[in-house]
């Protein structure tokens, strides 16, 4: 362990482009989630931030926490931005203007600019093929004006807008499924990360500024003040999310699924809703109801990855046989 | 050589935007404005006008592209109408605020319910304070020469505003108009080629949008006024050289017949002409009348329009929108307004017509006046008048 520790430190670049003394609440997964992506993307990279916590927090006039090129306008709009900035970079390249090559747009988002008010301009983006990578760091709530509930606050959970109560059980739906929204409009890359498997994280999201085309990734990112945990707890939350299944990481390649962690068992989600004061108020059915689902849409995913391995393994031998008929 | 050719004031429009060489084209499709974007995709896609087309989801996320793309330092453009520039409100904050030059064609119409596909100012009067420059064009011409002035306008260092040109929807946007198109070389010299200052650029980063708290934001508010109020300069200085490249010049305020004459009516948009036919009929029938015309709306001529108005006794104004429970017309109030504190000003008599595409005729203007010097001789107990309505 020791030596992991003086290890791993060498494997992640020093250079931050997400500098500190940023206004973040103490514990922030959050900021942690965007340091850390943001360290696999290099230099040749334009940001463009919607409202939310993470661009409230590292810009206030006359301080900025970004040593990139960072644009910040309204809360729905950030992939038409980035659409807009890729399309000038591209037919500024063409007509020869003085402009650096190969430069990545970089959507930056919360869930709520995202599930909610941003997924028109969103599939927008995705659909007309923009070359350009968008991140969702999900909280699962607007934690900025906050705590109120976004339609990718889990089952459950109370917030502000969705508090538990004698005829409520907290957040009434179920979390939207926005990479799987995503992978609908079949771009080239779609995954899901999470700031507790770091190495996992910085992989996805260089992977997604790698691929040509519209790259969808989306970072749950633990909140303690909307989440209601305690801040040291942050990196468990999240690899508890992950191990209990309630936050499969995957990845969608050209249309294929890959589990990124193989999880022979599920840890019961009970693990991950008793730490947190947002899930306090459930019954044993109401947790009972939401393992049920959990398990089903874990599983629903695993037969995708598993029908996604034999397609690729169908494909390979077909191409062998021609091969060998030549 | 220059030739006169007859086209479509849309298609004249886009073909405007070719000449001005735009990078990038961020639209979505609108009545009565898709003649002016399907030409320019057309233009595009025959690779006549090396551009990028978005077509977009949205008129919100329409300006958003092109912010996006000015901001990116590419010679932007975009064109809407109605409702669609009313989803575009919340984003026409951003490029004025920000200084991110752009031109955009509105291809004016009346705001639903009823749904009316047709031409008013009530699009054109809801945006009134986001802080774009905006020009009102009376014919196909004045829209040609005005979209080349309006990049001109915009990319200029000391402005870097976006601008909006303003066209009647159907009644400019769908007519064959006889048009001369400048030579691409001309517009070349005219319109020099754009290197906007502070772009989004990786070799060096600049932080755009960040978040004021009041300590700041008072003072961003007022550099913007000051930038805009500061721009008649150079809008003036714009018009000038085109006029002397092209010889059609362009003033603040325009005038037909103004000087000395002791009523005025005062006009925005293509209805103009038509009232100008009115005039001369009143005039031949012996009656002092003059017409003035609004050509730049923001920055608001305060100067020039009083100039043109001091020795007039009576001044109708017309207005295409109604400010609802309010003074009536916004142009009205406007005018009301900038004579306030004058010693001498002419008595202001507000008329509304013409909304949701419905014609103003000669007869009706001749009527407009006449009705107009009525009532600022016995006085009306209504706010306004609103012509042409069956009660």
């Amino acid at each position: 362990m020791e030596k992991y520790a003086v290890y791993v430190p060498r494997l992640i670049q020093k250079k931050e482009k997400f500098a500190p003394g940023h206004r973040a609440c103490i514990g922030c997964g959050e900021a942690l989630a965007v340091r850390l992506a943001f360290k696999a993307l290099g230099n040749n990279v334009i940001v463009a931030n919607a409202t939310g916590c993470m661009e409230i927090v590292a810009s206030q006039i006359p301080n900025t926490s970004w040593h990139l090129p960072w644009i910040h306008t309204l809360f729905e709009n950030t992939a038409a931005i980035a659409s807009g900035i890729e399309a000038a970079y591209k037919v500024m390249k063409r007509k020869g203007r003085d402009v650096p090559a190969d430069v990545k747009v970089v959507a930056v988002a919360g869930d709520g600019a995202t599930s909610d008010i941003g997924i028109q301009a969103l599939s927008g983006a995705l659909e007309r093929g923009h070359d350009f990578v968008y991140l969702c760091f999900d909280n699962e709530a607007y934690m900025n004006t906050g705590i109120q509930r976004s339609s990718a606050t889990p089952f459950g959970a109370a917030t502000t807008t969705s508090p538990a109560g004698k005829k409520s059980i907290g957040q009434f739906s179920w979390k939207k499924n926005v990479p799987e929204i995503a992978a609908a409009h079949n771009i080239p890359y779609v995954a899901t990360a999470c700031h507790s498997y770091p190495f996992d994280l910085m992989d996805k999201v260089a992977r997604a500024a790698a691929i040509k085309g519209p790259a969808y990734v989306h970072i749950l990112s633990v909140c303690p003040t909307g989440w209601r945990s305690p801040t040291d707890t942050v990196v468990r939350l999240g690899r508890l999310a992950v191990e209990t299944g309630m936050f499969p990481l995957y990845e969608v390649v050209n249309g294929q699924y890959k589990m990124s962690i193989d999880l022979p068992e599920l840890r019961p989600v009970k693990d991950y809703l008793k730490q947190q004061g947002r899930f306090r108020h459930l019954s044993d059915d109401i947790i009972e109801q939401i393992q049920e689902r959990v398990e089903l849409e874990y599983q629903k995913l695993v037969e995708k990855a598993k029908n996604g391995t034999k397609r690729a393994k169908r494909k390979s031998k077909k191409g062998t046989a021609k091969t060998s008929v030549r | 050589m220059t030739t006169r050719v007859g086209v479509e004031v849309s298609i004249a429009i886009a073909d405007a935007v070719k000449l001005c060489n735009a990078d990038v084209v961020a639209a979505y499709p609108i009545t009565p404005q898709t003649h002016i974007v399907e030409h320019l995709a057309e233009l595009v896609a025959n690779g006549e006008l090396d551009a990028e087309y978005i077509p977009v989801e949205s008129e919100h996320s329409a300006m958003s592209a092109c912010v996006g793309a000015a901001a990116a330092g590419a010679r932007t453009f975009t064109a809407t109408a109605g409702q669609g520039l009313e989803l575009m409100h919340e984003v026409l904050y951003i490029p004025s605020a920000m200084q991110l030059p752009m031109v955009m064609a509105v291809a004016n119409r009346a705001l639903s319910s009823p749904l009316s596909v047709w031409g008013d100012h009530s699009d054109l009067m809801a945006v009134r304070d986001t802080g774009w420059i905006q020009i009102v064009v009376e014919n196909g011409q004045q829209a040609v020469d005005n979209i080349i002035c309006a990049f001109r306008i915009a990319e200029d260092k000391r402005v870097l505003l976006p601008v909006m040109v303003h066209l009647d929807g159907f009644y400019l946007t769908h007519v064959i108009e006889p048009i001369i198109f400048p030579e691409q070389g001309d517009v070349d010299k005219f319109l020099p080629s754009y290197n906007y200052p502070f772009p989004l650029n990786p070799d060096k980063p600049v932080a755009m949008g960040d978040f004021g708290p009041p300590f700041i934001y008072t003072e961003a508010k007022w550099m913007q006024e000051m930038n805009l109020r500061a721009s008649k300069k150079v809008i003036m200085e714009c018009w000038n050289k085109f006029g002397k490249a092209f010889g059609r010049q362009y003033l603040p305020v325009e005038k037909y017949h103004s000087d000395g004459a002791s009523v005025l009516l005062l006009t925005m948009g293509c209805f103009s002409e038509t009232a100008m036919v009115a005039i001369d009929e009143l005039k031949a029938e012996g009656n002092d009348v003059g017409q003035i015309r609004l050509r730049l709306w923001r920055p608001f001529p305060f100067e020039e329009f009083r100039q043109a108005v001091k020795d007039a006794d009576v001044l109708i104004v017309l207005d295409r929108a109604i400010s609802f429970g309010g003074p009536g017309g916004v142009v009205a109030s406007e005018v009301k307004a900038a004579l306030y504190e004058q010693d001498k000003k002419p008595k202001v008599v507000s008329f509304v017509a013409g909304l949701g595409g419905r014609d103003i005729t000669v007869s009706g203007f001749k009527e407009i006046i006449q009705k107009g010097i009525e009532i600022s001789r016995t006085g009306s107990e209504n706010e306004y008048e609103i012509y042409g309505v069956r009660e």
